[in-house]
């Protein structure tokens, strides 16, 4: 019987689906048996982070009404046999899907995998409610904006409401160079302000966006700093103990000049 | 020159934006976490109403409580119509 993990954040664009993607290959690279469900109805993207766009022929909606059956609609990864992603529906809205069928889809998915994640969509409406439904476990993404971290907080609340306590903590895409200067919040202080455990640290790194470019989760790409940390991110899930990667502030010498010799902002 | 040396020394502690973003956040989350919970602030008036009765009569329905937020700092706003003051203290319950 596996686990079934929801990864939520309230506001868009912090990455959800990008941690999603490497978080589930991760797992998968460590011999896992995966799925990843993208309950984001209408706004399906998980399928094109995979690089799987072109393999959909069901949906999560064609398996919540019967129109197939659940392993019709799975689809399995290019690069890895035990991982499989359930795609959103693009045509249809978010009520497409009721919380009861999401319960009993998550029950069914667990009995075939270790580990079913689930991308949900940004906000706090019913696709919301609807991915949290058959979660036992959440993890909440953040980056170090205030808009986000707000965001967070307010998930976490209604996380806790709906019985999942103890939600962890992803910081997505710090930049260790302005967390140094004092213009970016920092790990401590993020931590501080939600009051949940840690899971994670990802730097921003220009290699996420190549590797979305290409439908190749950067988890896989040993030189990209956010795929390390999504390596230890998911060796976390597993429940090894993983320490949390310092913040290296890797300024170049140029910058440090130009930010010497003042260089005005 | 100053510029320079601020910069080579570093800026005051409240200069930097971190601690701006983080006194905000602390702000609005204080009233974030409020407003998110209609049922808590219900048990606080039922708590209030059972205190206050102890010394005066009120208005039970007349009573609201709200939070407000003033001058970067977060109140609690009850306003209690009372209908007579008790000329003694009494023990209720």
């Amino acid at each position: 019987m596996g686990e079934v993990i929801v990864i939520t954040s309230g506001k868009g664009g912090v990455g959800k689906t990008t941690t999603v993607a490497n978080i589930g290959t991760g797992l998968a690279k460590e011999g896992y048996g995966v799925v990843l469900v993208d309950t984001d109805i209408g706004l399906r993207n998980l399928d094109v982070v995979l690089g799987l766009e072109n393999r959909i022929v069901y949906d999560i909606v064609d398996v919540t009404n019967g129109h197939c059956r659940l392993k019709q609609a799975l689809i399995r990864d290019k690069r890895f046999e035990s991982l499989y992603l359930l795609p959103a529906a693009q045509t249809k809205d978010k009520t497409a899907v009721t919380t009861e069928q999401m319960k009993k889809l998550c029950q069914n998915l667990k009995e075939d995998f270790d580990y079913v994640i689930i991308d949900c969509p940004a906000g706090i409406e019913q696709g919301f409610k609807n991915a949290i439904a058959g979660a036992e476990r959440a993890v909440v993404v953040t980056t170090p904006e205030v808009a986000a971290v707000r965001d967070a907080d307010r998930v976490i609340g209604l996380l806790e409401a709906a019985g999942l306590n103890e939600p962890d903590l992803i910081i997505n895409r710090i930049r260790p160079d302005m967390v140094k200067q004092g213009n970016m919040m920092d790990i401590d202080d993020i931590i501080d302000i939600l009051a949940v455990d840690l899971l994670g640290v990802v730097p921003e790194d220009e290699m996420i966006v190549i590797s979305t470019n290409k439908g190749e989760p950067a988890v896989l790409d040993p030189r990209s700093n956010a795929g390390e940390a999504y390596r230890n991110i998911a060796k976390r899930i597993t429940g090894e103990d993983i320490p949390i990667m310092p913040l290296e502030a890797n300024e170049g010498i140029m910058a440090l000049f130009k930010r010497l010799i003042g260089r005005k902002k | 020159m100053l510029e320079l040396l601020q910069r080579l020394f570093g800026k005051e502690e409240a200069d930097k934006s971190k601690n701006v973003a983080k006194e905000r956040l602390r702000l609005v989350l204080v009233q974030d976490r409020c407003s998110i919970s209609p049922h808590i602030l219900e048990s606080l008036k039922e708590d209030m109403i059972g205190v206050i009765s102890k010394y005066l009569e009120i208005d039970e329905k007349g009573l609201e409580v709200n939070f407000s937020n003033e001058d970067n700092c977060l109140a609690l706003v009850a306003s209690i119509p009372i209908l007579r003051m008790k000329r003694t203290y009494t023990e209720n319950k």
